[in-house]
């Protein structure tokens, strides 16, 4: 068989297009979202949509959803080119999206959720028929849920399946899934994959939308990248491409998967986290004797499954929680149940998890949140008056250095991307000098080139000798960045291991994974032993 | 619409309502209040013609019965003040997301606390009204500053609703001046007390009647001036100072707040306390320059809850508060020349919700499209 027949014949056999965007142009002020974006998605197939924060993946999606309107450009569903003026629209025409914030009620039952906003039942809520039809429905495509569930006791993973059932209850024959699996755990992003794969099986067709390499080669059948608003590559088979060509596609040049770590040795011990016990909100222990600490010029990483207290003793380093026993020394003081101030004004800088909600204010200027360390002393305040000049040169100042892309630095915060609010956070911190710094999960939710950006800044402060306390998820970024890993399970410390530059061997990265799972270090060589004599 | 091929309209135009997706320009939101007062007064003139009056006769008396001639200009400025200060009591309250609906009763206590320097003899009677004016406005505002401190410890401490709290201590300061004007310092018997010494009164324009002949009979009293200077004084803090960084950042995202190390107890009480001592001042005003003794009636005439309402359509800005307080004056004052209640009332509330519906304006963008040729 020649190429040229084996082409004319994937014409033939390939299976019909079920929508196509032709040309679409979507404008935000100052930014070209859409540039003339074409897409085309074939009836069984699950086709990515890959590109880094920002580059107009949503935008294109939510056009497709009836959520926002194109400027230029033509939809055309099964043949037919349509106009929607809302997703009602969308969703009769068959296109449904299923967001990456779920929409639902937490005090009513997943049928509730799935029939509200529906014409029917009209009068009498005779809920017993429907949970059987909804039942009956998540049987078919694999998606288990029990109907009578309220909502709030339901997992994070469940409740995806509410929201995409929601979607195939309406009678929705194309799914957008706009980055499923940034709230899923390991576990449940397998789950997920298989329903995505059992509901292609059965006609429907599937959007993918990520930024991560890994699951879209795992779990798409054909990838169209975008890039500032343009496509750059467009419907390739996922089998007929590497994951270096991907990332060149997405960010337009060659990411360096392996960072420069200069070999460094490590100074005097900085922070000194001396048994720390610690509850959470809720009142129970979450920590339950931590003891770590990180010298100058290092980078320590701590490793662990999310909710095992990473968070909690993030914050009795930083003063935000008290804890019932045991101290946090930062260069001789005790910072523990102080307060926050009392760890700001001893040089401790601080990357939350949480950047909306925690690490800025969004409805305050690029300004005001960069000032947010720094309003108490000259040159940024005199007095008890601010020297807003003062402040707008530093903001620009910072603006410039860490190539935060916003127009003015009186711009609220919250018209921010991911990346760029995690550069500005950043800026801020950084720019304090800190000699000592927690980063929670600092790439969470961020595309490849800004993964990097923050990466290379972390190392950059390594250098400069600050001690640096890394709490990830990303197993990947620890073995990168770490000089050391601890890992913590269920408030406790499984271990410490030293990371050598270059590959990690396979036994380290198991014997990670076996702590992480709730095997001690001790208890893993013991074990070793026994089998090696 | 789904469907391919649209239905024949009626109008080959049709309505869309899209939310904003940008800030629209700096300019737009003064364009469409003043757009709304336009519509406002639209319709309160079919409520006019309704109730038998000649619309335009009835807008002209009312713009001259409240910016006709300098005579009742004074007067309507004379009304905007106490809202001045009530409207920047709440606006600082509000700005850190503090709910205090308890300007009233802390305009109130002012207007006590300053009383009470006369009546209680705490100046000798004859002292100078250079003596008497500061000492009566320092009382007004510490006693307006213990009303608001009161809901603002239980919120620090206990977590109180403020809501409430203030709500209730609203009642508690008409009653408690009731007490003291009933009880202690009555005048023969009436719920009042003895008139004050022209001493103790804020000067008034009338007063230079000798060396500018225009100001005869011009009652604007130096309360205008305490309005004028506390906005800007407002502005400065919550815009240029610490506290006010502070203040703002806790408002707008108290978690981003504790983070920054900043103590959002403290500032809890301490902005009840500003709060509460501006509203105090306003009710000290009241009393030293237009009232001229202790009276709950025509105190507690519900300056503070106006103070909300104006706030809110400043959007908290102080400068702006200004603005609005006179008109808010303008239709206190010239609603009742045309009518002591009803008509009046309506047209204020319809320009009330005028105003608050033109919020919607800011948010969603109106199109027009072509039917048939969309996009």
């Amino acid at each position: 068989m020649t190429p040229t027949n084996s082409t004319t014949s994937d014409l033939h056999n390939s299976p019909p297009v079920v929508v196509e965007m032709r040309g679409i142009v979507k404008r935000f002020p100052g930014v070209l979202a859409n540039d003339h974006v074409d897409f085309e998605l074939r009836a069984g197939e699950i086709h990515a949509l890959l590109g880094e924060n920002g580059a107009g993946k949503s935008t294109l999606m939510n056009v497709l959803a009836g959520l926002y309107r194109q400027e230029a450009g033509v939809i055309l569903v099964k043949g037919k080119t349509v106009h929607f003026s809302s997703p009602r629209d969308a969703i009769e025409a068959g296109i449904g999206m299923v967001h990456q914030h779920f929409m639902l009620v937490p005090s009513q039952t997943v049928t509730e959720n799935i029939l509200l906003g529906l014409d029917e039942p009209r009068f009498l809520l005779r809920l017993s028929k429907y949970d059987a039809k909804i039942a009956e429905l998540g049987q078919k495509f694999g998606l288990a849920v029990d109907p009578r569930a309220k909502v709030w006791q339901l997992s994070v993973g469940e409740q995806q399946r509410v929201e995409i059932l929601k979607m195939l209850y309406r009678g929705a024959d194309v799914l957008i899934m706009d980055e499923p699996t940034a709230v899923l755990a390991p576990q449940e992003i397998e789950g997920l994959f298989g329903i995505l794969r059992a509901m292609t099986a059965q006609g429907k067709s599937i959007i993918f939308i990520s930024h991560k390499l890994n699951e879209v080669t795992a779990i798409a059948d054909r990838i169209t990248v975008l890039r500032r608003g343009k496509v750059t590559a467009a419907g390739l088979p996922t089998k007929n491409v590497t994951k270096q060509d991907l990332a060149r596609q997405m960010v337009g040049r060659e990411v360096i998967f392996s960072l420069e770590k200069k070999p460094l040795t490590a100074g005097d011990i900085v922070l000194d986290v001396q048994d720390i016990h610690a509850e959470n909100d809720k009142g129970l222990p979450a920590l339950r004797g931590v003891s770590l600490n990180v010298r100058a010029g290092e980078i320590v990483g701590l490793a662990g499954v999310a909710g095992n207290g990473q968070r909690e003793l993030s914050q009795v380093i930083t003063g935000l929680r008290p804890c019932k026993q045991g101290r946090v020394i930062l260069n001789g003081t005790i910072v523990s149940n102080r307060n926050a101030l009392f760890g700001i004004q001893h040089g401790m800088a601080y990357i939350p998890e949480d950047r909306t909600h925690v690490g800025t204010a969004p409805n305050l200027s690029v300004t005001d949140n960069v000032i947010m360390k720094k309003y108490r002393q000259p040159p940024i305040s005199h007095y008890g008056l601010l020297d807003m000049n003062t402040a707008a040169k530093f903001a620009n100042e910072l603006k410039q250095a860490y190539d935060i892309m916003v127009p003015t630095v009186e711009t609220p915060v919250r018209l921010l991307s991911g990346g760029n609010l995690q550069r500005v956070i950043l800026a801020r911190e950084i720019s304090g000098q800190p000699r000592f710094m927690v980063a929670v999960q600092p790439t969470r939710g961020l595309d490849v080139g800004a993964i990097e950006g923050v990466h290379r800044l972390l190392l950059k402060q390594r250098e400069a000798g600050a001690a640096v306390l890394l709490i990830s998820e990303e197993l990947e970024e620890l073995l990168s960045l770490s000089d050391r890993v601890y890992v913590i399970y269920e408030g406790k410390i499984m271990g410490e291991v030293k990371i050598e530059s270059g590959e990690p061997d396979a036994g380290l990265i198991e014997t990670l994974g076996l702590m992480m799972t709730g095997t001690p270090l001790d208890q893993i060589h013991k074990e070793g032993a026994v089998a090696h004599g | 619409m789904a469907e391919s091929v649209p239905r024949q309209p009626l109008l080959s135009f049709r309505i869309r309502i899209e939310p904003r997706l940008s800030e629209p320009p700096p300019w737009y939101p003064a364009v469409i209040s003043l757009s709304a007062i336009i519509v406002a007064l639209l319709l309160g003139g079919v409520v006019i013609a309704l109730a038998g009056g000649d619309p335009l006769r009835s807008y002209a008396h009312i713009a001259k019965a409240s910016f006709g001639n300098l005579g009742v200009l004074s007067d309507t400025i004379v009304k905007a003040t106490p809202i001045i200060l009530t409207a920047l009591a709440c606006s600082v309250a509000f700005r850190m997301k503090l709910w205090n609906i308890g300007a009233e009763g802390q305009f109130i206590m002012g207007a006590f606390g300053a009383s009470a320097i006369v009546l209680a003899k705490a100046l000798p009677p004859e002292a100078p009204r250079w003596a008497f004016i500061p000492v009566m406005m320092l009382a007004g505002m510490a006693a307006g500053a213990v009303w608001g401190f009161i809901p603002g410890y239980l919120k620090a401490k206990f977590n109180v609703n403020e809501i409430i709290s203030t709500l209730m201590l609203n009642y508690i300061a008409v009653s408690w001046v009731d007490f003291w004007i009933f009880a202690v310092w009555t005048e023969a018997g009436f719920q009042m007390s003895p008139k004050f010494p022209t001493n103790t009164w804020l000067p008034r324009l009338a007063d230079y009647a000798k060396a500018i002949p225009a100001f005869r009979g011009l009652t604007t009293h130096a309360g205008l001036l305490m309005g004028i200077v506390a906005a800007i004084l407002l502005w400065l803090v919550v815009f240029r100072s610490r506290w006010g960084y502070e203040i703002r950042l806790i408002g707008d995202n108290p978690q981003a707040a504790k983070y920054a190390g900043i103590n959002i107890s403290r500032n809890t009480i301490w902005v009840m306390m500003l709060s509460g001592a501006l509203a105090g001042l306003g009710g000290m005003s009241e009393v030293t320059g237009v009232v001229h003794r202790l009276q709950t009636a025509p105190i507690a005439a519900g300056y503070g809850f106006t103070g909300i309402i104006v706030a809110w359509l400043a959007k908290l800005n102080p400068v702006i508060i200004i603005l609005v307080s006179i008109l808010f004056g303008a239709l206190i004052l010239a609603g009742r020349e045309i009518q002591p209640s009803g008509v009046p009332k309506m047209i204020q509330g319809i320009i009330l919700v005028c105003l608050i519906a033109s919020d919607f304006m800011l948010r969603y963008r109106i199109r027009f499209v072509r039917v048939g040729k969309e996009e």
